[in-house]
């Protein structure tokens, strides 16, 4: 764990002295170290002088954070209105089967893929869509789904 | 011949669609065959069901706009254009032919969006070929009290949905003493169904700076923030790339065109939080807090971002200061109705032909927005409401579709104006449904800190839920009015006090889609599972035996050319026997 919080250290030098510095300082935390553990909150409680359990509050009630560790590639459900209407839920369907997700988990036993909706991706008049990574994919039906997900099997 | 310029329409929508290998084949093509072709990028105007989209310009044929470009056509159409013959198909707009959605955009006005899918948003250059910058230099000559006074008399309403004027908003933050001020740009577009923010920020993010520089000018605040949703990542690229250019060029930072006027300039990005989109929970946000509403008064404009005076508005208001600027007060009014001035960027979504971003004059019926400028129903399906203002506003029905766009005539029907988000239903969308998605929503995204919305949307979800699943009780529904109308009541922000909108909309126009789930156990849409019966019409099958290979559970039996019969207590209504029959013979109901 040590050389861990080496990564984490020149990332806070960035930030300390910033004001507001809190979210982006966790998002870039986060993006070093693939999620936030609680040796890495705690950590950087102790290096820039925040009570652990503000972080922890923060890093809560922001869905963007991650208190687990996540698959190589994110897959984000939209969820939104106009997918809702276009059967976002089939396709979420498709996904958990696709996947072969243990029940309860988000993440598949290899690692490499973790499943999230997400509330709009606003891309509407392409719905049902998903993102993986930063990939969009639109007009989706639960048929094409294996084929979008062998793009990312690596 | 002058040079024919094609541009390739780059913007999340048509990335999603294929437009970069559009682009790649005709760059790769361009490189190997030199023609007197600039291939130029540019963002989304609007047609986002015909993505990808590529514009030509230049020859004889004028300008063209072509939808559903593939990388296989593409190289064709480029040729056929450059000697003056139009393609076979898929001319959307153009000036000389006959533009398939030509009258689609004739019904527009754009803004806003003037310099949507026009120009190249990475280009500072471009902005300003296109008059970008003019209303800076404008601003920077006036006093600053006659800045305000313009935006005032103007009319303009907050656009990010409840409608408060622009100019008086201003004129507090002005008024504020404090040695130390903040703008805010509130791009935390989070309702589901609403994407007007990501593509003005897409396609032109100069717009927006420009418009925010001028407010800061006439506020007298030094430092700014650009508050937008992490789920955004081409919004943020492109506003990155605007702030260093204009940086560059003088019109950001430290004396700005030579003026003692100073102003920085922040992107904040959002970590996922709907809740942010209120003012003061934005603010906590920024300030690296857990992003819940605080009690108002003190109002940001006394008491904002660190405790300092802070005037926040949403990125279509700031998108419309540079044109005010420029064109004054009185052509602004010249648009719309008395109270509420000039356009409204809606984005069209769900049932509808022409999903899409459009931009039209305040005071056109809602109508005109789904039929004239919206393309009408996507499918044969009649049109059944359109659900306006996201998770806090509601569904509008048929009988309501003359109701004209301003914001007092929305707010009267039950719904609200909200930021834009128009998402259209046709009889396959089940009302009660709806409001469950919502209140879900809603409940989910609830901050926690007021016991009414916290308890009391779980409560509604509970009834809701229960209604869909066919175990409602007829006391349901004075239930569910109840609880609406005290979470109205004891909510702190507008999260909650708008939360209940979508149920009671729904209940208000569509009570007997509630009483056919609650009473009859029935779903006239056919959308709640719990509710639905599969049956198989003997005089349609023909005995292929698709439905019963295809069923999951195989429920479904006959023989081979006799008619199959569906095992209702077994059957989990899955839907594949329907998908899998070519011959229309299982029912739904």
């Amino acid at each position: 764990m040590e050389q861990d919080f080496k990564a984490l250290d020149a990332i806070l030098a960035k930030y300390r002295d910033r004001k507001g510095f809190l979210i982006p300082l966790l998002q870039e935390a986060q993006n070093a170290m693939g999620y936030l553990s609680q040796e890495t909150m705690k950590y950087i409680a102790g290096e820039v002088g925040v009570p652990a359990a503000e972080i922890f509050g923060v890093a809560t009630f922001y869905s963007m954070f991650r208190l687990k560790p996540q698959g190589k590639h994110i897959i984000r459900v939209c969820k939104g209105t106009a997918c809702h209407v276009s059967d976002a839920d089939g396709i979420k369907n498709a996904l958990v089967d696709a996947l072969k997700l243990p029940e309860g988990e988000n993440t598949t036993s290899d690692r490499l893929f973790t499943l999230m909706e997400v509330a709009c991706l606003g891309c509407c008049s392409l719905a049902p869509v998903i993102m993986v990574d930063d990939m969009t994919f639109g007009k989706l039906v639960p048929e094409k789904i294996p084929e979008v997900l062998e793009k990312f099997r690596f | 011949m002058s040079e024919v310029t094609v541009k390739v329409g780059l913007a999340s929508c048509g990335v999603a669609a294929g437009a970069r290998d559009v682009y790649r084949k005709l760059e790769e093509y361009l490189a190997a065959n030199p023609l007197p072709v600039k291939l130029q990028k540019t963002a989304c105007i609007g047609m986002c069901f015909e993505e990808p989209i590529v514009e030509f310009n230049g020859a004889e044929l004028g300008k063209m706009h072509v939808g559903k470009a593939s990388p296989d056509t593409i190289i064709q159409i480029m040729q056929d254009y450059l000697d003056g013959k139009a393609p076979a198909q898929n001319v959307i707009l153009a000036e000389k032919l006959d533009g398939k959605h030509n009258e689609l955009l004739a019904n527009q006005h754009r803004i806003v969006l003037r310099n949507c899918g026009v120009i190249d948003p990475k280009s500072l250059s471009d902005y300003e070929a296109s008059g970008g910058y003019q209303a800076l230099k404008k601003a920077l000559q006036m006093d600053r009290k006659s800045i305000i006074e313009e935006i005032k008399s103007s009319g303009l309403r907050g656009r990010g949905g409840a409608g408060f004027s622009t100019g008086l908003k201003w004129s507090f933050a002005a008024q504020a003493v404090s040695e130390k001020k903040y703008v805010v740009c509130n791009a935390d577009e989070g309702d589901p169904g609403a994407f007007m923010d990501r593509s003005a920020l897409e396609g032109d993010p100069h717009n927006v700076l420009e418009g925010m520089i001028i407010g800061a000018y006439a506020m007298g605040a030094d430092e700014g923030y650009i508050y937008c949703r992490a789920e955004y990542p081409m919004a943020i690229e492109h506003l990155k790339i605007a702030i260093e250019a204009a940086e560059a060029k003088g019109y950001l930072g430290k004396n700005i065109l030579g003026t003692s006027f100073s102003f920085d300039l922040h992107i904040k990005e959002g970590a996922g939080a709907f809740v942010c989109g209120e003012e003061t929970a934005l603010m906590q946000s920024i300030e690296g807090k857990r992003g819940m509403p605080i009690i108002r008064p003190p109002f940001p404009a006394e008491k904002g971002l660190w405790g300092k005076p802070t005037n926040i508005n949403n990125v279509e208001t700031w998108a419309n200061v540079p044109w005010i600027i420029v064109h004054g007060a009185k052509a602004f009014r010249a648009l719309g109705t008395e109270k509420s001035p000039g356009t409204k960027v809606f984005a069209l979504a769900g049932k509808i032909a022409g999903s899409g971003l459009i931009e039209v004059p305040m005071g056109i019926p809602i109508k005109d927005i789904i039929y004239k400028v919206g393309g009408g129903m996507k499918t044969a399906k009649p049109f059944k409401a359109v659900q306006m203002g996201g998770p806090s506003g509601g569904c509008i029905p048929a009988e309501k579709l003359d109701t004209i766009v301003d914001y007092d005539s929305i707010t009267a029907t039950g719904a609200i104006m909200g930021s834009g988000g128009m998402v259209v239903m046709d009889s396959g969308t089940c009302m009660v449904d709806v409001a469950r998605f919502f209140l879900n929503f809603t409940q989910n995204e609830s901050c926690g800190k007021c016991t009414f919305c916290r308890v009391g949307t779980k409560r509604m979800l509970e009834i809701l839920t229960r209604i869909t699943e066919g175990k409602g009780k007829l006391e349901d529904i004075d239930e569910l009015q109840e609880l609406s109308e005290n979470i109205i009541k004891g909510s702190l922000c507008g999260l909650g006090q708008t939360a209940p909108n979508p149920v009671l909309t729904t209940l208000r126009y569509f009570k007997d889609e509630y009483l056919a789930h609650i009473v009859d156990k029935r779903c006239p849409a056919g959308v709640c599972t719990a509710l639905l019966t599969y049956r198989i019409n003997p005089d349609k099958c023909i005995g292929c035996t698709a439905c019963a290979r295809k069923c999951p559970v195989s429920c479904i039996s006959g023989t081979v050319k006799k008619p199959h019969v569906i095992d209702a207590k077994r059957c989990i209504k899955c839907g594949a026997c329907q998908k899998a029959c070519k011959f229309d013979a299982v029912i739904k109901e």
